[in-house]
């Protein structure tokens, strides 16, 4: 189908692209990879005046090492997010998450800034970065603010991000040595997750002695936004990698979530789902 | 470069038979070709359509000026607008006399019966200007009740259409007591019930999406004299009748050209209500204008297909030899009664009893209007729906009688020696061999070591257990005897038409009036021609899909083209032959008697003298030289009308695993062996069968168009209507066996429905058979994880689908003004 029509800018520096959210305010959107907001421009769910795409904007590409994180810019590329060696060293999670991501013309296009900032629940990059606690840069007229994962997503669709505000660039505390795993279930292999489980464990001991030091647990499409796993993550530390262990701690999963009733599954269905995928992921990621 | 392979050194190598790299994929695959979107006319205006975002409701105003006013608009116009000069869409199978069909316009002004009807077009001078004006017309609707569960519409709680005072369309009944063909079906049913076995199921057919990959496009041309219309259908020779039928153009000044067409699967054998609407317009404004559907608009607006309930009564006695069936479907026709309609189970009616010999045989079904969108054939159009009956009622016989279930069904099937056979349905079987087949599908399945696979995971309690289907189907294909088509009260008969010109300088025309979009036609009927004539297989153009160059023809579904169309072919080509005779005699001053033809030359018995046809073709050209009396000319043209359908026949056999925690599914291992009998060019069967299979698979696992409450279609994109991918399949093992068929000159079956058709039950039979021993008999198609995990863990065959779809996309505030139909809770990407 076709957009309504709109008037294009393509700024090259942030600075730039501020100023001209400023200017249209809330007759403009901005434009990423594209990959969630043109099929809302050719459905014309929505017809913004004016599209800023951040495409030229050389700052806001590329992962770099920044000491005890690691920095992705917001638009970098699934694909190069996928492929980036500093990202499976110290955030193999995020590595994970984005190999069964759409599809590889999605993977080209979509970038890591505009899936977080356009904050679908059922995305699969939501509970990685709130799993690894990631923190959100976000660039406004009045400089730049550091959010929080647990801060940043809001509600369906809502992020930490302000109508004049971009976000540049994600930090990921690193966790180096950390096993991980995404558990995405899907029926067909183009689909959003129908739920998807995020798991980074930290496993001390030798083999046949092997305990969970630290965990950290992301549910994808449990809730209107991405979910830690708390309960769970309380219940493995300290815990063996045996599958019982494992087991009892998953049942844990689906403890304080509203997961969503649609076509391909009903929440009670889900709860379950996510007690299952929990078990799974874990014990991968523990390398059980 | 071309897309062929170079011929051998050894020309005489049969061209039937070859694995042919088929013709016309590089410029289909390439894009260098003509699909009717890409048609660009002088003056050529565009179409946008209004559409009703509500499945029932009167129209009570419609508000144009807005719109008019937009830039670049040339008009708006309603329904009200036209009139009768809109003509009508007409039903071309009214199944019993007293069907009640709605009245359908192409855009009513009234009252609109389903989400996605047609209530006004705009006219720009750009696609994207008459959208943005599309925008602007404002349509007032009083909302009404809407029929939209099949099963209460049947009992006619709310009426589809008011007017009607039922939602009853037809009720048609075949009983093989009342026709001669076999017993009374319930007295066998009641022997059963005291001394047998009964087995009595109800499933469900979901309502599925054909989702061509080509949306559908149609241009019109008003030239002074003549109409001509372009369109992306399967079936324009059926187009040009029914446009001169109810638009009162004489079919004389109608041309109309399917160009290349991408892809149908059924779901363009349709006469719509935008062909209609774009030739009114065309002919109003005297300008071509041109309108191509979106992906979101397909979905919403083409025929939808399947959509039955089935209630199944299998009778037999102890040990399993079948006495009875016993079907009574409903059938949901959606809001009209479309080209073929209610005709769909009608063609599946002969087919249930399969390839059993059941001696008594009863089938009803009820058509029934509802307010959704109009369902008609989908690749299959009824025989995938009684396939998956039979083969799945066999199956649960089986586990009744705690057989395996082939051996029940060998038990029941026709013998290869008993052929001829002729069904309980009254059908006469003229081949096949279903021991062969069976035989060899064992074989390259490993069926015994699958099995014990399977007892083995069963034993140790294994989370993803193991489960193997079967379907040994067939298939009445080859539509059709015209004489059958008249006793079912079809509106036109079956047979084809084909005409080969030769051509001066030694090249072949060949016409088919079956229009191809995507089979393969050109490919393969180049090599029946090649073969019969003796000419090579580059020198053969095959020609269809334009009424002016192919004059007649009936087109192509129904597994029809080669079976049909083939025939007309043959039967041309080998007039061509019997005309060159004389004319070879003459020349080469010998008696017609001692003319022998073989291998493209004519020659004089017991000598080496001789004549090339293709040298003829230039002499007759020449025409310097004839026998007195013979026209110059060797061009030939015959029709067609086949004597019986014929019956392709399989094995398919399919593994599948079922992870019992999470009731995920995973096909393991799928092969089919089919007798298609013999096969033109296998690399072409190969691709149908492939696409078959994975279409079939499909409907087992993936597909299903579902409705709200309020009549709003969900899975209104691809991102909630799921179509497989190649990631989402596995290799198929396909071998063949070859029982030629009787009733056609090469011996050859349909093959374009066969995978369709056999490979749902297979699938489904393999989820059951994998929880079975946890208590499970059926799983409603398709069968989701969650369905699976369901019936594991409760009572029932894992419930309905739920009416609501995850939104990926948020609407903005900026949105246009006028709310687009269906995405209201249908949001995707795939628009
Ligand atoms: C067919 C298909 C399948 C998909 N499947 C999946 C899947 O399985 N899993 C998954 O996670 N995703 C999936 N997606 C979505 C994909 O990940 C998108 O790339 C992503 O959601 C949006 O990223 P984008 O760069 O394309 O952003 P855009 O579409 O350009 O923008 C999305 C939204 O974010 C805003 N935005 C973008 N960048 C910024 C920024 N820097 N600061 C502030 N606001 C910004 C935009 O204004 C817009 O509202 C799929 C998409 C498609 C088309």
């Amino acid at each position: 189908m076709i957009p309504a029509a709109f008037d294009y800018v393509a700024p090259t520096t942030v600075e730039d692209a501020l100023a001209a959210l400023a200017q249209y305010g809330d007759e403009a959107k901005i434009i990423a990879g594209g990959q969630s907001l043109l099929p809302v421009l050719r459905m014309r769910l929505n017809a913004p005046e004016w599209i800023i795409d951040l495409g030229r904007i050389e700052s806001l590409r590329g992962v770099r090492d920044d000491g005890d994180a690691i920095v992705i810019g917001a638009m970098t590329p699934h694909v190069v997010v996928g492929s980036d060696p500093l990202v499976a060293e110290h955030a193999s999670l995020v590595a994970k998450a984005v190999e069964h991501l759409a599809d590889a013309q999605v993977r080209h296009r979509g970038t890591f800034g505009g899936a977080l900032a356009h904050a679908d629940p059922a995305g699969d990059l939501g509970a990685p970065a709130l799993a690894l606690g990631a923190e959100f840069v976000i660039a406004g007229s009045g400089g730049t603010r550091t959010v929080a994962a647990d801060d940043f997503f809001v509600d369906l669709f809502e992020t930490a991000i302000g109508e004049d505000e971009i976000l540049t660039e994600v930090r990921i505390p690193k966790r180096t040595g950390w096993g991980a795993t995404y558990e995405k279930f899907v029926r067909v292999a183009h689909q959003w997750p129908i739920v998807a489980v995020a798991a980074t464990v930290r496993v001390e001991g030798q083999a046949g002695d092997r305990v969970f030091a630290e965990a950290r647990i992301g549910l994808t499409n449990m809730g209107s936004t991405p979910l830690r796993a708390r309960a769970v993550e309380d219940a493995l530390v300290g815990q063996p990698v045996t599958d019982d262990a494992v087991r009892t701690a998953a049942a844990l999963a689906a403890d304080g979530t509203n997961p969503p009733s649609d076509l391909n599954g009903d929440a009670d269905y889900r709860r379950h789902l996510a007690t299952v995928l929990t078990r799974r992921a874990v014990l991968d990621a523990a390398g059980a | 470069m071309t897309a062929t392979q170079e011929r051998p050194s050894d020309a005489i190598e049969k061209e039937i038979g070859r694995d042919r790299r088929r013709k016309e994929d590089q410029r289909l695959i390439t894009g260098r070709t003509r699909w009717t979107d890409n048609i660009v006319l002088p003056g050529m205006l565009h179409l946008a359509m209004v559409r009703s975002p509500f499945a029932h409701a009167t129209i009570t105003s419609i508000e144009t000026a807005d719109a008019k006013a937009s830039t670049n608009v040339v008009d708006v116009l309603t329904g009200a607008d036209f009139g009768a000069e809109l003509g009508a869409i007409i039903n071309a199978w009214p199944i019993t006399p007293d069907q009640v069909t709605p009245a359908h316009s192409p855009m009513p002004a009234d009252r609109v019966a389903f989400a996605g009807e047609i209530v006004a077009v705009v006219i720009a001078r750009t696609a994207a200007e008459a959208r943005d004006a599309a925008e602007l017309v404002e349509v007032e609707y009083d909302e009404l009740p809407a029929a939209l569960d099949l099963k209460r519409s049947a009992a006619d709680e709310v009426l589809a259409h008011p007017d009607l005072g039922t939602n009853k369309s037809a009720l048609w009944v075949f009983d093989s007591a009342e026709a001669g063909t076999g017993g009374n079906v319930d007295e066998a049913i009641a022997k059963a019930r005291t001394d047998g076995i009964v087995i009595e199921r109800e499933y469900r057919q979901q309502r599925l999406i054909p989702a061509f990959m080509e949306p559908r496009s149609v241009v019109v041309d008003p030239t002074g004299e003549q109409y001509t219309m372009w369109s992306a259908t399967q079936i324009p020779h059926i187009v040009r009748f029914a446009l001169a039928a109810t638009t009162g153009v004489p079919e004389s000044k109608i041309r109309v050209i399917a160009p290349d067409v991408g892809g149908g699967f059924g779901g363009k054998l349709q006469v719509t209500p935008e062909e209609w609407i774009a030739w009114a317009v065309g002919r109003r404004l005297g300008k071509p204008v041109k309108y191509t559907e979106t992906r979101s608009e397909s979905l919403m607006s083409a025929h939808h297909g399947r959509d039955q309930w089935q209630k199944l009564t299998l009778a037999a006695e102890k040990d399993g030899t079948v006495t009875g069936l016993k079907v009574e479907l409903l059938a949901d026709l959606g809001a009209y009664v479309a080209i073929v309609g209610g005709g769909v189970p009608v063609l599946g009616a002969f087919m249930f009893n399969s390839i059993y010999k059941f001696p008594a045989y009863h089938f009803a079904v009820q058509t029934v209007l509802t307010n959704k969108a109009w369902t008609d054939a989908y690749r299959g159009a009824g025989r995938p729906e009684a396939t998956y009956a039979i083969e799945r009622l066999m199956s649960e016989l089986a586990a009744e009688l705690g057989v395996d279930p082939l051996e029940v069904r060998e038990k029941n099937w026709i013998k290869h020696e008993e052929f001829p056979f002729t069904t309980v349905a009254g059908l006469e079987y003229d081949s096949g061999n279903y021991e062969a087949a069976t035989a060899k599908a064992k074989e390259m399945f490993g069926y015994d070591e699958l099995r014990a696979e399977q007892m083995a995971r069963r034993a140790s309690g294994d989370t993803v257990q193991l489960g193997i289907g079967i379907s040994t189907f067939t298939e009445m294909c080859g539509l059709a005897p015209s004489r059958v088509l008249g006793q079912l009260d079809y509106g036109a008969g079956g047979w084809e038409h084909a005409e080969v010109r030769m051509l001066a300088t030694g090249t072949v025309e060949v016409i088919t009036g079956a229009s191809a979009h995507g089979q393969g036609h050109e490919t393969a009927f180049s090599q029946i021609v090649a073969d019969r004539l003796g000419v090579p297989f580059e020198s053969v153009e095959v020609l269809h899909g334009d009424t002016q160059v192919s004059h007649k023809g009936l087109d192509t579904y129904g597994s029809r083209s080669l079976v049909v169309g083939g025939e007309a072919l043959v039967k041309a080509a080998d007039k061509v032959v019997e005309k060159a005779k004389p004319i070879a005699a003459h020349l080469l001053e010998a008696s017609v008697d001692d003319i022998e033809f073989s291998q493209g030359r004519f020659s004089v018995r017991g000598t080496d003298q001789g004549l090339a046809i293709t040298d003829i073709a230039g002499a007759v050209f020449a025409a310097h030289n004839l026998p007195d009396g013979v026209e110059p000319s060797i061009d030939s043209e015959a029709t067609y009308d086949p004597v019986n359908f014929n019956y392709p026949h399989g094995t398919h056999l399919c593994a599948m695993e079922v992870d019992t925690e999470t009731g995920a599914v995973k096909m393991r291992k799928y092969v089919c062996v089919d007798d298609i009998g013999n096969i033109v060019n296998p690399l072409i069967v190969s691709g149908q069968v492939h696409g078959g299979l994975v279409q079939g698979i499909a409907q087992a696992l993936w597909e299903e168009a579902v409705y709200d409450d309020s009549g709003t279609l969900v899975s209104g994109s691809f991102v909630d209507y799921l179509l497989p991918t190649a990631a989402d399949t596995i290799s198929f093992d396909i071998g063949h066996t070859t029982t030629p068929s009787l009733t056609n000159t090469l011996g050859t079956k349909g093959v374009g429905e066969a995978g369709t058709i056999a490979s749902t039950p297979a699938v489904v039979n393999a989820v059951v058979d994998a929880v079975r021993h946890l208590g499970v008999d059926d799983i409603q198609m398709p069968c989701t994880p969650e369905r699976v995990w369901k019936a594991i863990n409760g009572p029932g065959s894992g419930g309905s689908t739920e009416g609501a779809a995850m939104p990926h996309f948020e609407s903005g505030g900026a949105a246009g003004n006028q709310e687009q139909p269906g995405t209201a809770s249908t949001d995707g990407a795939g628009s």
